[in-house]
C-alpha cells in the first residue's frame, strides 16, 4: 500500500475519497457512490457525452484527446456489441496515479466506466489492469462482486431496464499493451500488438465492435464531472484543459509522491513547493514532466504551465503525469542509456524502426556510456532517434526517440565529456546511484 | 465500382474506390518498396518501407494500409521519404549477417534490392550483430534467424494461405522470432510456400540450399508433372554431366493458374528425374535377363516383333496402355499409332474419373465445365466426396481462398471430415459411398435421401442443402471419383436447372484429363467419338478399326489365354499398380517405356528408358479442361521422349511417317527453351513466329505437329495457340464432343495419392520420401510418448 501525501494547492476531486475507506461499498455510497450514474441513467446519452466534453476533459493516459469528443465517435447504431474498456495498464515509468486510484477508489472507475457505457448505449465493461498490480486487481474483483451484489451491476440495474456488466481482466507484463489498440488485441487473447488504424477502436474496437477506451484517471473523472457540472470541472484549469490532474512527483524530491493539482500549476511551484525542493540541497538539472517518453526540460525551462497545451508550447508533453527530477548528480548519457534500456527491452518488435531502433539505441548508449563512445557516435544517436520518430508503427517508437533527441540536443556536452576512453564524470564523482526512473 | 482519382507525384492516376494506395501507384507504374505487404495476405504496416507523403497528414503514411480517397495528393520521391527508406534499410542491415555471398536469396532478394535502391551501403554501427544458430525444421524446411527481417509473409501465407497456420512469432522486441508450431519443427503440409514468399534468405529449402547461385539456373516455366490440378512451376535447371539437373521449382512470377501456390510436389518433387536407378540405356531380353542393347537394336526388334504378331493373328492380338503423365501429344500419337499402324482398338489407361460419362451428360451444354480460375471466382461451390487438401493441393487454395478473399460459400458432402469443412459454410457427413446417392438426391429423387442419413445429417438438412444450392447461381459443382456413371448424369441435371452452373470432375493425375480427351479407351476416339463412328478420323487416317477392343482388365485375360501376342506399355506401370500376376504376359512380346525398371519393365522384353515431362515439349489438358504448355527443361543423355520412341517404332514397322505425323507442313518450334527465355515468359519473338506459321517444320519427332491436328480434330481444343504458347492456360471445352460412352465403373481405380505420395513419381522422389519418413518418425515417437 503506497502511502499517501497531501499538500495544501491540492484540489481533491478525484482523490476526495482517498484514505476514506471507499473500498468498501457502504463507504462509497456514503462518499457519494453511484449518485453520478443514478443521474445519468436519467439524461439522454447525448447529454452525457456533451456534459464531458464541455468539461474540457482530457484524455489522462498521455495522449490529452478530448474525452466527450471520443466518446461521440460512438456510431449510434451498431450491428455488433459496443464496449467500454478501462485502461488500467499503467507503466509509463514515472507515473502511479492509476495504481492509487484502483487501490483507494475502485467503484468511482467503475462508475465511470458504466456512465461511459451509458453513454453510447454499450452494456459490458472491460477493466484492465497491468498484470503487476496484481493485489490491485484482487481490490477491483471485489468490488465488482460488491457492486453485482447490491444489483448496480447485471440486469437491470439501479432498476432502471438498463443490463450493464463489468468485467476484470489481467495483463501479462508488458508496457505495449498500454497503447489502446494493444491493449484490445491482449485482452482478445492475442499478443500484445498494436493494430492498424484507421480504423479507430470507436469505430472498429474490442471483438470487432465500437469501443470507448479510456484511462483509469479518466473515467474516475467522469462520476465528478456528472455531479458537479461540466463548468465547474473546466473551471478547475485554463481553457481546454479542464479539471485537476494527479502529478506522480519522484526523483531527487524531498517530498516526492501523488498529488492532485489543477491542470496549468507552475512546474517551479510543483518542485520546489509541493514537492518541497530538491533533496540534499543539490540543484536541479532536469524535469521529465510527463513520463519517460516526454522530452526532457532543462532547469531553465521549468517556468511553465502544467496543462497540455502550454508544455506542447514549451516542446514537451504532459503525458501521463509522471514529472522525475533529476539533479546536478545525474549522468544524463546513464539517463538516456537507462530509457532506452526500457524502451528496448517493452519494444513489441512489430515494426523495424522500433524494434531495431531501440535495439541499437541501447547497444550505442551502453558502449558510450563505458568510455566506448566516439564523436561520430553522439550524431549516430541523433540520427537514429530522429528516423524512428513519426515512423514507427505505435508511438512506442516515438516515446523512444523523443527523450533521445532531447537529451543529446540539450545535453550534448555530456556526452563529448564521456569521449575518448574516459570514465563516467559523474561515477568518478562517486555520485552514482539508483536513478529515479523505474522499477 | 466507383473510381477514385488521386495525385501521385504529380501524375493523375484513378483506381477503384477501396483500392490500397501502394497498389494504386503500383498500377500507374510508380514503385514503393515493401517487404511485409503482399497481395492477399492481411495488411501488416510492420516494415514501413512504404511511408510516402500524403498532403495534410502531418507524418509520412504507410501506403499499404492508406485505402485511397478522392483527391488524395501523394509524394513519393521526396528527400523526406527516401531517407525514410533508407534509414529503415540500415536499421535492418545492422543485425543482418550480410552473408550474401553463401545466401540462396543472394541475386534475388528484396534486401538486396532495396539496399541497392536506397543507398544504405554503409554500417552506422560498430556493436556486436545479434546471433542465433540456423534450425532445421523439416526435412524440407530450413530457418535462419539472422537473416530474417521479421515480415511475416510466412505466417500469414501459412495460416491464411494454407490453412496450416505452423508458423508463429515468439518473444518480443528485437528477440521476436519465427517460430514452428512444435516446440523445433514443424507439423506441416511441407509446401513450401513460407520459404518462396522470404524475401530474403530465412527460410531456405532442403532441396535447393547451398546448390547453386540464381543466375547460374536457366528458367523453364512448365506444368507440374505429379497431380491432375496442372500448377505452373518454373524449373531452374543447370547443366550437369548427365546433360540437366534440376535444382529448384517454384513459381515466383505468379504467371499460371495456380499464382505463387505450388504444394511440395511441384516445389520440391522433381528430384525423381535424377534418381539413381534411372534408366539411360535400351534393354533387351537374352537368354532370360534384361541386357543394354543400342537403339538402333531395340527399334529393330520391336519393329520386327510387332509387324509380326500383327501380320499372323491382326491387330486384335497386340494391346496398347497409356499413361496419364504423358503428353497430349504422346497420347494422341500412341492412340493413333494403336489404331492406325498396329490396327486395334486395344488401348487403354489407367482411369481415375468418368470423363466419358461426363462428356455424354454434358452433350449440347458445352459452357458447363469449370476452369481451376472459375474455382478461384466463384461466388458458390459445392464440393462432393475427394479431399482436395491431399488430392488436389491447388483446387483447395483455390476454394479456400475464394472463401477468404471474395467470402464465396463453400458447401462439403463427403463421408470423412475433410480440412475444407473448416472452409465452408455448411458440412454434411454422408455415410461413405452414399455419394452417387446425394447426386441423385439432387436430381430430384428424394427417395435416395436414406441412404444419405446418419446421427448428423438428416432428413431435412439435406432438403435444406439442396434448396440453398438451388438458389446459388454460378454454382460450380465438384465431384471426385465417387461420382460416376449415371450419377454423373445426376449431378448434371441438377447443375442445368441452376442458371450459370459448372461442374468439375477431379481426375488424379497430371494428365488424366487429357489421356481420356485424347481417346486412350478400346471404344473412343479423341474427343469421346465412338469407334463404331469415327467420321472424319476415318477420312483423315484412312480407316480406323471398328471393332470396339479390349480393356486393360480383358487384356489380361486375353495375355492368359494366350491371346494376346504383344503388348506395349508406354509410361504405365499396371503390375506394381493393379497387383497383376506378371507371369499373365509371360506369352507375350512386351515393350515397356518407363523412366524406371518398374514391376511392369522388369517382366518386359524390351525396355526403352523414357523422358519424363520435365524432359519433353507438349500439352498437358488439367483435370478442369485447362489446356497448358509442357516445356522441356533439358535432356538427360541416354533417354528419348516417348514421342520420339512411337515414331521410331512406326518406322521400324515401316509405316510411311508422313501418315502418322503431318510434318512438313505447318512449323518447326523448339518451344523457346533454346532461346534463354527466363522464369515464367515465353519467348515471344518464337511464339509469335510459330503462332504466324513462319517457322518450317521439319521432323516427324515434332510434338507440334500433332498439337495441330489435335487442335484441328479434337472438339474443344481449338484455342488460341498463340496463347497457349505464350504460357497462357486455354480452357478447352467439351463442346462437339462425341457421344461418350457409359463404362463399367470399376474400371475406375483412384489413385489414393496424398499430399506426399505420387505413384511411381513419388516412389522416386527423395524429398517425398524423407518427409513420408520423418512423419513415420515423428508419429512413432508421439506413440511412444504416449506409453
Amino acid at each position: 500500500m503506497a502511502s499517501l501525501v497531501s499538500h495544501p494547492d491540492e484540489v481533491k476531486v478525484v482523490t476526495k475519497r482517498f484514505g476514506k475507506g471507499a473500498t468498501s461499498l457502504d463507504r462509497y455510497l456514503e462518499l457519494d457512490g453511484y449518485k453520478a450514474v443514478q443521474k445519468a441513467l436519467g439524461m439522454q446519452p447525448d447529454a452525457v457525452i456533451n456534459e464531458v466534453k464541455n468539461s474540457a476533459l482530457r484524455g489522462r493516459g498521455g495522449a490529452g484527446f478530448n474525452t466527450g469528443m471520443k466518446w461521440s465517435f460512438v456510431p449510434k447504431q451498431s450491428p455488433k456489441p459496443k464496449y467500454v474498456l478501462c485502461n488500467g495498464d499503467e507503466s509509463e515509468p514515472g507515473t502511479c496515479k492509476d495504481r492509487l486510484i484502483l487501490e483507494h477508489d475502485p467503484h468511482s472507475v467503475i462508475e465511470g466506466v458504466m456512465i461511459a457505457g451509458l453513454s453510447v448505449q454499450a452494456h459490458v465493461g472491460y477493466i484492465y489492469i497491468r498484470g503487476e498490480y496484481r493485489y490491485l486487481s484482487e481490490i477491483m474483483q471485489k468490488a465488482i462482486r460488491d457492486a453485482y451484489g447490491r444489483g448496480f451491476l447485471g440486469k437491470n440495474i439501479f432498476g432502471s431496464g438498463y443490463d450493464f456488466d463489468v468485467y476484470w481482466h489481467g495483463g501479462a507484463g508488458a508496457y505495449e499493451v498500454g497503447e489502446e489498440s494493444a491493449l484490445m488485441e491482449s485482452l482478445e487473447g492475442k499478443r500484445g500488438i498494436p493494430r492498424i488504424r484507421p480504423p479507430f477502436p470507436a469505430v472498429i474496437g474490442l471483438w470487432g465492435g465500437p469501443t470507448i477506451i479510456n484511462n483509469v484517471e479518466t473515467l474516475a473523472s467522469v462520476p465528478h464531472i456528472i455531479l458537479g457540472g461540466a463548468d465547474w470541472y473546466a473551471g478547475l484549469g485554463p481553457p481546454k484543459n479542464g479539471g485537476t490532474r494527479l502529478f506522480c512527483l519522484s526523483g531527487h524530491l524531498n517530498r516526492p509522491g501523488v498529488y492532485e493539482l489543477p491542470l496549468g500549476y507552475n512546474l517551479r511551484k510543483m518542485i520546489y513547493d509541493v514537492g518541497g525542493g530538491i533533496s540534499n540541497g543539490r540543484n536541479l538539472k532536469a524535469v521529465v514532466p510527463g513520463g519517460s517518453s516526454t522530452p526532457v526540460l532543462t532547469a531553465e525551462e521549468i517556468d511553465v504551465g502544467m496543462d497540455f497545451d502550454s508544455l506542447a508550447k514549451a516542446g514537451s508533453m504532459l503525458g501521463s503525469g509522471g514529472v522525475v527530477i533529476l539533479d546536478d548528480t545525474t549522468c544524463m548519457v546513464k539517463f538516456a542509456q537507462r530509457i532506452m534500456k526500457f524502451y528496448q527491452h517493452e519494444s513489441c518488435g512489430w515494426c523495424i524502426p522500433c524494434r531495431e531502433g531501440t535495439d541499437w539505441l541501447k547497444k550505442t548508449l551502453t558502449r558510450f556510456h563505458a568510455g566506448g563512445g566516439t564523436k561520430k557516435d553522439i550524431d549516430n544517436i541523433q540520427y537514429l532517434a530522429e528516423n524512428m520518430l513519426g515512423r514507427t508503427f505505435c508511438p512506442l517508437g516515438d516515446a523512444a526517440a523523443m527523450p533521445t533527441i532531447s537529451i543529446v540536443k540539450k545535453f550534448r556536452k555530456e556526452f563529448e565529456d564521456h569521449l575518448e576512453g574516459r570514465p563516467c564524470p559523474f561515477e568518478k564523482a562517486g555520485a552514482v546511484r539508483e536513478l529515479p526512473v523505474m522499477a | 465500382m466507383a473510381e477514385v482519382n488521386i495525385t501521385v507525384d504529380g501524375k493523375k492516376v484513378t483506381a477503384p474506390a477501396g483500392t490500397l494506395l501502394i497498389e494504386a501507384c503500383k498500377g500507374a507504374g510508380i514503385e514503393v518498396p515493401s517487404f511485409c505487404y503482399y497481395p492477399n495476405l492481411s495488411l501488416q504496416g510492420a516494415c514501413r518501407m512504404c511511408l510516402v507523403k500524403i498532403e495534410k497528414m502531418p507524418k509520412l503514411q504507410t501506403a499499404c494500409t492508406t485505402v485511397i480517397s478522392e483527391g488524395m495528393s501523394v509524394t513519393t520521391d521526396t528527400e523526406e521519404v527516401h531517407q525514410a527508406r533508407k534509414s529503415m534499410v540500415e536499421m535492418l542491415l545492422g543485425n543482418h549477417p550480410l552473408d550474401c555471398p553463401v545466401c540462396d536469396a543472394g541475386g534475388e532478394c528484396e534486401l538486396q534490392d532495396m539496399t541497392f535502391s536506397y543507398g544504405a551501403a554503409e554500417s552506422k554501427y560498430i556493436d556486436a550483430k545479434n546471433h542465433k544458430e540456423e534450425q532445421q525444421w523439416s526435412p524440407v524446411v530450413y530457418f535462419d534467424r539472422p537473416r530474417c527481417i521479421l515480415c511475416y509473409r510466412c505466417v500469414r501465407v501459412c495460416g491464411e494461405g494454407m490453412d496450416v497456420w505452423a508458423l508463429g512469432v515468439q518473444n518480443r522486441g528485437v528477440s521476436s522470432i519465427i517460430a514452428p508450431n512444435q516446440d523445433d519443427h514443424l507439423e506441416c503440409e511441407e509446401c513450401g510456400m513460407c520459404i518462396d514468399i522470404c524475401p530474403v534468405g530465412a527460410l531456405t529449402s532442403g532441396a535447393y540450399r547451398y546448390k547453386t547461385r540464381p543466375w547460374e539456373m536457366k528458367h523453364v516455366g512448365t506444368t507440374c508433372t505429379h497431380c491432375a490440378d496442372g500448377c505452373k512451376t518454373t524449373l531452374g535447371v543447370r547443366r550437369c554431366d548427365t546433360g540437366m539437373e534440376i535444382v529448384r521449382g517454384d513459381n515466383r512470377d505468379k504467371s499460371g493458374i495456380n499464382g505463387d501456390f505450388l504444394c511440395i510436389k511441384g516445389r520440391y518433387a522433381f528430384d525423381f528425374a535424377h534418381h539413381e536407378e534411372r534408366l539411360t540405356q535400351p534393354l533387351i531380353r537374352k537368354d532370360g535377363r534384361l541386357t543394354p542393347a543400342t537403339w538402333e537394336e531395340a527399334f529393330e526388334l520391336i519393329g520386327k516383333r510387332f509387324a509380326e504378331v500383327r501380320g499372323k493373328h491382326g491387330g486384335q492380338a497386340i494391346g496398347v496402355v497409356g499413361s496419364t503423365r504423358t503428353t497430349n501429344e504422346d497420347n494422341y500419337l500412341l492412340q493413333k499409332f494403336a489404331r492406325v499402324v498396329l490396327g486395334t482398338n486395344n488401348i487403354d489407361h489407367h482411369r481415375t474419373a468418368d470423363f466419358p460419362a461426363l462428356a455424354a451428360a454434358l452433350s449440347g451444354k458445352p459452357e458447363m465445365t469449370a476452369s481451376m480460375r472459375d474455382v478461384f471466382h466463384a461466388p458458390a461451390m459445392l464440393l462432393i466426396g475427394n479431399n482436395p487438401t491431399e488430392q488436389h493441393p491447388l483446387l483447395a487454395w483455390q476454394m479456400r481462398n475464394n472463401v477468404r478473399l471474395h467470402r464465396a460459400r463453400l458447401y462439403v458432402v463427403n463421408s470423412q471430415p475433410i480440412k475444407l469443412r473448416r472452409q465452408a459454410a455448411s458440412f454434411s457427413q454422408i455415410p461413405a459411398g452414399g455419394e452417387g446417392k446425394l447426386a441423385a438426391f439432387l436430381a430430384g429423387d428424394d427417395s435416395a435421401v436414406d441412404a444419405l442419413l446418419n446421427e448428423k445429417t438428416t432428413r431435412d438438412s439435406c432438403i435444406a442443402l439442396r434448396e440453398k444450392l438451388r438458389g446459388e447461381a454460378n454454382l460450380v459443382i465438384i465431384f471426385g471419383s465417387e461420382i460416376r456413371g449415371n450419377n454423373i448424369t445426376s449431378v448434371v441435371k441438377f447443375a442445368s436447372a441452376i442458371p450459370g452452373a459448372k461442374v468439375l470432375c477431379l481426375a488424379d493425375y497430371a494428365n488424366s484429363r487429357g489421356a481420356a480427351d485424347m481417346g486412350l479407351y478400346p471404344d473412343l476416339l479423341p474427343g469421346y467419338h465412338r469407334v463404331t463412328d469415327a467420321g472424319k478420323f476415318h477420312e483423315e487416317w484412312g480407316g480406323v478399326p471398328e471393332a470396339r477392343g479390349l480393356t486393360f482388365p480383358e487384356m489380361v485375360e486375353s495375355a492368359k489365354a494366350g491371346a494376346l501376342r504383344a503388348c506395349y506399355l508406354v509410361g504405365a506401370n499396371p503390375i506394381g499398380r493393379f497387383g497383376i500376376d506378371p507371369y499373365a504376359f509371360s506369352h507375350s512380346f512386351v515393350v515397356v517405356q518407363d523412366m524406371f525398371l518398374t514391376e511392369t519393365a522388369v517382366m518386359a522384353d524390351v525396355v526403352l528408358p523414357a523422358a519424363n515431362a520435365y524432359e519433353k515439349s507438349g500439352t498437358f489438358t488439367n483435370t478442369c479442361g485447362d489446356l497448358q504448355l509442357v516445356k522441356k527443361a533439358g535432356e538427360v543423355t541416354g533417354t528419348k521422349s516417348d514421342f520420339e520412341m512411337i515414331v521410331r517404332i512406326a518406322d521400324a514397322m515401316g509405316f510411311d511417317l508422313r501418315k502418322l505425323v503431318p510434318f512438313g507442313r505447318g512449323a518447326h518450334f523448339d518451344m523457346g527453351q533454346s532461346r534463354g527465355a527466363q522464369s515464367g515468359e515465353a519467348d515471344r519473338h518464337a511464339v509469335w513466329l510459330q503462332a504466324q506459321g513462319l517457322e518450317p517444320q521439319m521432323s516427324p519427332f515434332d510434338p507440334m505437329a500433332i498439337l495441330d491436328e489435335i487442335q484441328r480434330l479434337v472438339p474443344g481444343y481449338d484455342v488460341s495457340r498463340m496463347n497457349l504458347l505464350a504460357g497462357n492456360e486455354q480452357h478447352t471445352t467439351l463442346a462437339g464432343s462425341g457421344t461418350g460412352a457409359l463404362q463399367n465403373p470399376e474400371l475406375i481405380v483412384p489413385a489414393q495419392d496424398d499430399l506426399f505420395s505420387s505413384g511411381t513419381l513419388g516412389r522416386y522422389s527423395r524429398t517425398l520420401n524423407s518427409v513420408i519418413e520423418n512423419h513415420h518418425k515423428e508419429s512413432a515417437e508421439t506413440d511412444v510418448a504416449a506409453d
